[in-house]
């Protein structure tokens, strides 16, 4: 009795899943609607192709992509018009402009990071362009001499010392923003805000007359980390704010309620609970810190020595290096003015990616 | 004895010493940044002083920047300034409003978040990058697009070029250095930032109203037109004028490509321009104190025009969003 059940059993299994109710496809493309995007695009090409690049006196690309598209709307609209309403046809007409826009964004952007790493791949080919500084290659010379190590390690001792100025300051600024308040808060935070819009160049100009001019003090790298922290410093300050404006009211009272102390509460909770985004933002503020150019250009001059020390002499960096390199006509110039733009790339794309660990890392674990 | 009970006892915590060196030290950093911060702000108006003093209103309607001769004047400059600015704005606006609305209603939900840090990491592409790209690789190309909008466009003042635009071998040096080339560029900068901004808004668009708007029948655009974009319009307003305030203060970008020009002229599409920040990076290395002086003048112009844009935006921003948490 037992066996013939199992057997039926088995052999009857597909027929009961068919009884089921099948599950639905829930995806809205119809054959309709690719068949008319697809016909649309293939019709306006053979239609420009013949009245634009044949009959008209008209020639050039970018012409012919405009023409296209204009064309492709134009029958995309009329396809869908002859057999749907007209909303239908706006949907289509708004999804296809957006889809375009947005692809055009995307493949401009993407070229501007490919193009940049292209013509930078010429001079990153060389071993020497990471371990040597510029001092022994002139514009003549071919790229197996010379490199960006001094812009390197200028770029990375000049963001240490203007992160060891705006850290403290200005995560020290958004505790005491959000955490401890009062009226003194009130300007504090206006004037901060304020200081956002302060122009990257202004800030450079600022630092110029008063350290340079004023004080007298040398061209130098130090003098740069200055420009850079009195850009960063607002930028970070607020940045800091938001995030920690997020976290939950409850868990600092309950830290209190249960006897901590303001500074426990911070250290131990607030702080703690923010840590991920906190570090996201700081590095973000970081990453818009290294590449800027025009505090730079202003007060770090301009040197092709490695030089470990910011406080006396030229120091450059890798914006500035690119900057600078990018005036001259010669080839091989530019070649490694596009190198070190490859490498500054290269930094941020590294300060991102452990940005985003950091944000990953905060989802996944510990809880 | 219900008197004691009924009392209430006095509630008068008493700071512990660790949270007064605790407030005591934040508060420092507090004040510590609005100093650096307000000094900044004060040394600026100081140091334009005597500028604005010895030249007044001419100081607004000079065009020529020669401190040494004694004319001194931002009208040039500051429109400039303005046309870049302009330029960017027109060709990054709709484009950022396109992607913005791709990302946040269009894109596959797989695919959200890599394109939310793809263009986070655009807007953190250091302007020198684009700068770079735009002098070496977009001027022999783009000077083709400035030369149709010139002819066929020519009829409207702003894109005429001072040169005869039928002419079998054209001056192709007319073309170059442009400040529509310069805000080419600084429109691809501000881009994604202007992008970012949009979409975090239209993200809050209320889900019932559009669910609403699905369920009385709505196509995508219909929910796009009727419930995002007018929730989103603050985002819309705001972040466009963030992105203007960027585009206002750019200067890398903007020096590499625009060669200097002392005009009042309206000729986007023209060679020469020379815009605030860009006229800062130029001059500041020869600077006699006066000149530098004019230059604080000059960038403190930059400042507070930068500082109204950007507040105006923010506030528009924070009242979008604010407002856009609808209950249901």
């Amino acid at each position: 009795m037992a066996a013939p059940t199992l057997e039926r059993t088995v052999v009857e299994a597909p027929a009961v899943v068919d009884d089921e109710p099948r599950k639905r496809d829930l995806s809205t493309t119809t054959l309709d609607d690719v068949l008319a995007a697809l016909g649309s695009i293939l019709g306006a090409l053979g239609l420009v192709w013949v009245l634009y690049a044949n009959l008209l006196p008209t020639s050039g690309t970018l012409g012919f992509v405009v023409a296209w598209f204009v064309v492709f709307l134009m029958l995309y609209a009329g396809v869908t018009a002859m057999r749907h309403p007209r909303t239908v046809m706006a949907d289509r007409v708004a999804a296809a402009i957006i889809h375009a826009f947005a692809g055009l964004v995307g493949v401009a952007l993407l070229f501007v990071i490919g193009y940049t790493a292209y013509r930078g791949a010429d001079a990153l080919g060389y071993g020497n362009f990471f371990t040597s500084d510029l001092s022994a290659a002139g514009p003549l010379d071919p790229l197996t001499v010379g490199g960006v190590l001094h812009a390197l390690v200028g770029t990375l001792v000049e963001i240490t010392i203007a992160v060891a100025i705006t850290l403290p300051l200005g995560v020290g600024c958004a505790v005491f923003l959000n955490e401890v308040g009062g009226r003194f808060a009130r300007p504090v935070r206006t004037v901060v805000e304020a200081m956002t819009a302060l122009p990257s160049i202004v800030a450079g100009l600022f630092v110029f007359t008063t350290v340079l001019l004023m004080a007298g003090l040398p061209r130098s790298g130090l003098a740069a980390s200055l420009a850079i922290s009195v850009m960063m410093l607002p930028i970070i300050a607020r940045s800091a704010e938001v995030v920690l404006r997020v976290v939950p009211g409850g868990l600092r009272e309950a830290s209190l309620a249960l006897g901590a102390s303001q500074w426990q509460t911070v250290w131990r909770v607030v702080l703690p609970t923010a840590r991920p985004s906190l570090a996201t933002a700081l590095i973000l503020g970081i990453a818009r810190g290294i590449g800027e150019t025009s505090p730079v250009l202003l007060t770090a001059g301009y040197t092709t020595y490695l030089t470990f020390d910011p406080t006396s002499g030229p120091m450059v960096s890798l914006p500035l290096m690119t900057y600078q390199l990018s005036r001259s006509s010669e080839a091989v110039d530019q070649s490694r003015a596009f190198g070190a733009a490859t490498v500054l790339l290269l930094v941020v794309l590294l300060l991102f990616v452990i940005a985003r660990v950091v944000a990953q890392r905060s989802k996944t674990g510990r809880r | 004895m219900t008197t004691d009970v009924d009392r209430p006892r006095p509630v008068r915590p008493s700071v512990p010493l660790s949270d007064r060196v605790f407030r005591g030290v934040v508060r420092a950093a507090g004040g510590t940044v609005l100093l650096i911060m307000g000094a900044i702000g004060i040394f600026l108006a100081y140091q334009a002083i005597p500028t604005l003093r010895e030249f007044g209103w001419g100081f607004f309607t000079e065009a020529s920047f020669v401190p040494d001769r004694e004319e001194l004047g931002i009208a040039a400059v500051g429109l400039f300034t303005l046309q870049v600015a302009g330029v960017a704005i027109v060709i990054a606006f709709p484009l950022a409003l396109a992607t913005a609305l791709y990302i946040s209603e269009y894109a596959p939900a797989r695919l959200k978040r890599t394109l939310i840090a793809a263009l986070d990491l655009m807007a953190a592409i250091p302007s020198v990058v684009y700068g770079l790209f735009g002098f070496v690789f977009l001027t022999p190309h783009i000077i083709y697009l400035s030369r149709w909008l010139s002819k066929y466009l020519g009829f409207l003042p702003f894109f005429e070029v001072n040169t005869d635009v039928n002419a079998a071998s054209w001056e192709q040096s007319m073309y170059t250095s442009s400040p529509f080339i310069a805000g080419f560029v600084v429109a691809m900068m501000i881009l994604p930032f202007a992008a970012s901004i949009m979409r975090e808004v239209f993200a809050q668009a209320p889900l019932g109203e559009r669910e609403g708007a699905l369920a009385l029948g709505s196509t995508r655009w219909g929910v796009i037109r009727s419930v995002v974009l007018p929730f989103g319009k603050g985002g819309i307003i705001g972040g466009t004028m963030l992105a203007l305030g960027r585009a206002l203060g750019e200067t890398i970008a903007v020096v590499m490509i625009l060669a200097p020009v002392f005009d009042i002229r309206f000729r986007v599409l023209e060679n020469g321009g020379v815009t605030i920040s860009s006229l800062i990076a130029l001059r500041f290395g020869e600077a006699t104190p006066s000149q530098l002086s004019a230059l604080l003048a000059a960038g403190l112009m930059l400042f507070l025009f930068t500082l109204v844009v950007n507040t105006v935006a923010s506030m528009i921003v924070a009242r979008s969003r604010s407002g856009s948490a609808t209950e249901i």
